[in-house]
């Protein structure tokens, strides 16, 4: 058995179609719209919230798209070890729902930003992450957004790094992790993280855009094909 | 009924991008005394209730559930009670 992927879609979002093409084109699994007024999440294994600008952003980012009716089934869907990634206004999303930790602040330069950066996996054994060769350092995905500044209080940061929840760093091409290459002040150069069972990843960066080869970089193809591999390894076992 | 004035502030500890950019501009106005700007929200509406108390709890649960994030923001509000006259 394949995993089928569920990609929601909030009035606003502008990743859905990007997301669904790199599932359904570039790795040839199965993915289906999620409507949010809808609750039914159609026997999806894996649920993608895209990024874009729910709502307009109005408000904090996120914070409405949280209360659309799909969201109930997707909080129940994680809290029972159900599969989410959700990518930047995702992550946002997700933030906002409660299912991760923190909160985005605006970028500290106030600019909104888009463009390649450098990610250091910090943890390589994540249902999103496993696939990621050992040999390569770093991985390169592109970023656009205005809200990604993560901060999480002093509380919730010790719990992230006592279970090892960050998976991704902002760093240079060899992996450096410091101020210079922190694109929008993350706490930490955090640039995703997951919860603490390890089911829901949020991540800044988008992985969907640079998985078909024609673009020139393949690095998010790691991504979803440690998901798929993953649910295919469940399945087989 | 009642109308509510609701201000969500940022967190002291939160660094507040918005209000060091908007106070460089007072700068390059002259005003020298400008200091410590920081940028919140002003939030009004209106509560169809006749009991304060049952209005207060509702008006916590709308500025602690979704109008503001507890992780970086406080709020604080006011509720003026509408007279009959007053009423659109």
């Amino acid at each position: 058995m394949s995993p089928k992927f569920g990609v929601v879609v909030f009035p606003g979002s502008n990743c859905d179609h990007d997301a669904y093409y790199a599932i359904k084109k570039i790795l040839n699994q199965e993915a289906e719209f999620l409507w949010h007024k809808e609750s039914d999440l159609k026997n999806c294994n894996v649920i993608i919230l895209p990024g874009g600008f729910s709502y307009g952003d109005y408000l904090r980012t996120g914070s409405i798209a949280r209360f659309s009716p799909i969201m109930n089934s997707v909080i129940d869907f994680a809290n029972n070890g159900g599969i989410v990634i959700g990518i930047c206004n995702g992550f946002q999303i997700l933030l906002e729902a409660g299912l991760l930790p923190g909160v985005m602040l605006q970028n500290v330069s106030l600019k909104f930003i888009c463009k390649d950066v450098y990610l250091k996996v910090e943890n390589r054994n994540t249902i999103f992450t496993k696939e990621i060769p050992s040999e390569i350092n770093t991985i390169k995905i592109p970023i656009a957004h205005g809200e990604g500044n993560y901060f999480a209080t002093e509380d919730q940061l010790k719990e992230i790094l006592e279970n090892n929840q960050i998976v991704f760093k902002y760093c240079d091409a060899d992996g450096n992790i410091d101020e210079s290459n922190n694109p929008n002040g993350s706490l930490l150069n955090i640039a995703g993280i997951v919860n603490k069972n390890g089911n829901v990843l949020g991540m800044m960066p988008h992985p969907e855009r640079v998985c078909d080869p024609v673009l020139g970089n393949t690095d998010g193809q790691f991504i979803f094909n440690s998901i798929i591999n993953h649910i295919e390894e469940l399945v087989n076992s | 009924m009642f109308k509510a004035q609701v201000i969500i502030k940022r967190r002291p500890s939160i660094l507040d991008p918005q209000g060091k950019a908007v106070e460089k501009g007072a700068q390059h106005l002259g005003l020298t005394n400008i200091k410590n700007t920081r940028i919140g929200k002003f939030i009004e509406f209106d509560v169809i209730s006749d009991n304060r108390q049952e209005a207060e709890k509702e008006v916590n649960e709308y500025c602690l559930k979704l109008l503001s994030n507890p992780i970086m923001e406080d709020y604080e509000f006011s509720l003026s009670e509408i007279k009959n006259a007053e009423k659109v």
